[in-house]
């Protein structure tokens, strides 16, 4: 039996979920990044993309965007602005996120515009992986 | 002296009043529960994301490349009001609490030769400050087609903020609301949100911590999002303590209609036996005069 951590996915509005989990897979800002037992203390931003998180109960998969997540030896947490499990991510949901997000490109200022463009990018990529 | 219809009038009148009051009373109680529930399962995120960005301010707040959203424009010329109300009244005395709270705010700044701007969130707060401060109004947030206030109304009025403060608008921020401390007490209360100010600043904690991007990077994320949830937890503390303030004076009313209720019955009463007595008065000194 794998060592595990205490893991929270946690939203504005509520408290998503509360696991023991052996390893989580979190959309880090600079790549994809799997926290276990142990890890060392971490802070990093969230990158639209999937959080993925194994533990004893099989594997649950959500879909976050914006935030970060806290990794300490003896637990995870994500704070997403937007979190929602991935089977209940809908095209409608993508189309309305990447709306906003080529709204807010179009509207950014001349040394923002790289970081929005990629953030588009990123809910496009997401939206893909979603497969929806 | 009322007649006994009149008496019975009023009396049936105060008993609706009664009935609308404690309807009131009871909504509030059940909305009140609601609203609690909310700005409890909002903690853990305000709290944590206030943590981080306690230890990041602390450690990154000195340098120079600081963003400005934490050390300010350097200036504290224009100041920001933003003032949250309810879009209702029959709340005791919540809306006015938070308004008076604003417009001594503003009148000392004014008084110091500051300019002031205000924004106004809700409606009844607005119609409040309109006659003194109308002038300083710069826009209003409309909550009223609102039914349960959710992250992404916050985060409109956040970006909005935001938007000013990067176009140079303001200098300081600072919101009005109401802090939700029992039902019977609501403490209105002012927080600074631009420069951003975290309680627990400089606990160390951060040096822990690898942070990947760099620290200040993610300052610069984060900050705007610490933003929009002080402003989440200042409306879901403001929704709990608008139903609380509701609850409390519809009690207060009901008690009152109550009191009144009794009070007339008895005037009702001595005024009906009143009238039976004379009556019996003057048949019996009509007989003995025979």
């Amino acid at each position: 039996m794998a060592k595990t951590l205490q893991f929270d996915l946690v939203s504005p509005e509520r408290r998503l979920t509360s696991v023991q989990a052996t390893e989580v897979q979190i959309p880090a800002a600079e790549g994809y990044m799997t926290a276990m037992a142990d890890h060392s203390p971490t802070i990093t931003t969230l990158r639209p993309g999937i959080l993925r998180v194994r533990s004893a109960e099989g594997t649950a998969e959500y879909a976050v965007t914006g935030g970060f997540a806290e990794i300490t030896p003896e637990g995870t947490s994500v704070l997403a602005e937007r979190a929602l499990p991935l089977s209940e991510v809908t095209a409608e949901y993508m189309d309305s996120l990447i709306a906003e997000a080529s709204a807010a490109a179009e509207r950014a200022a001349p040394e923002a515009r790289a970081d929005a463009d990629l953030l588009v990018q990123d809910f496009r990529a997401l939206r893909t992986a979603a497969g929806v | 002296m009322p007649s006994l219809k009149d008496l019975k009038n009023r009396i049936g009148s105060v008993k609706n009043t009664r009935k609308i009051t404690k309807a009131m009373q009871m909504v509030a109680a059940a909305k009140l529960r609601r609203a609690q529930e909310a700005a409890e399962a909002a903690r853990p995120y305000a709290e944590r994301i206030n943590a981080v960005l306690g230890g990041l301010a602390g450690s990154v707040g000195q340098s120079d490349n600081a963003p400005r959203l934490l050390t300010g424009t350097g200036q504290d010329r224009v100041h920001l009001l933003v003032v949250m109300t309810a879009e209702r009244g029959l709340a005791g005395a919540f809306n006015s609490s938070i308004a008076r709270l604003a417009r001594l705010r503003a009148q000392e700044l004014l008084g110091q030769g500051k300019v002031v701007k205000i924004l106004t969130v809700g409606k009844k707060g607005r119609e409040i400050l309109k006659r003194d401060l109308g002038s300083h109004f710069i826009g209003h947030v409309d909550l009223s087609e609102v039914k349960r206030i959710g992250y992404a109304n916050a985060h409109e009025i956040a970006q909005d903020v935001l938007r000013r403060f990067d176009a140079g608008e303001f200098d300081v921020a600072t919101i009005f609301f109401n802090r939700f401390q029992s039902v019977i007490s609501q403490i209105p209360t002012a927080k600074q949100i631009i420069p951003a100010q975290f309680e627990g600043e400089g606990t160390g904690s951060s040096s822990l911590y690898d942070y990947e991007p760099g620290e200040e990077a993610i300052l610069a994320d984060l900050l705007p999002r610490a933003v929009a949830t002080q402003v989440f937890t200042a409306l879901l503390e403001n929704a709990a303590s608008e139903q609380g303030a509701r609850m409390s004076a519809m009690d207060n009313a009901t008690r009152n209609a109550g009191e009144m209720i009794d009070r007339l019955t008895i005037v009702y009463n001595r005024s009906r036996q009143a009238a039976i007595t004379k009556e019996l008065i003057e048949i019996i000194s009509g007989a003995e005069a025979l």
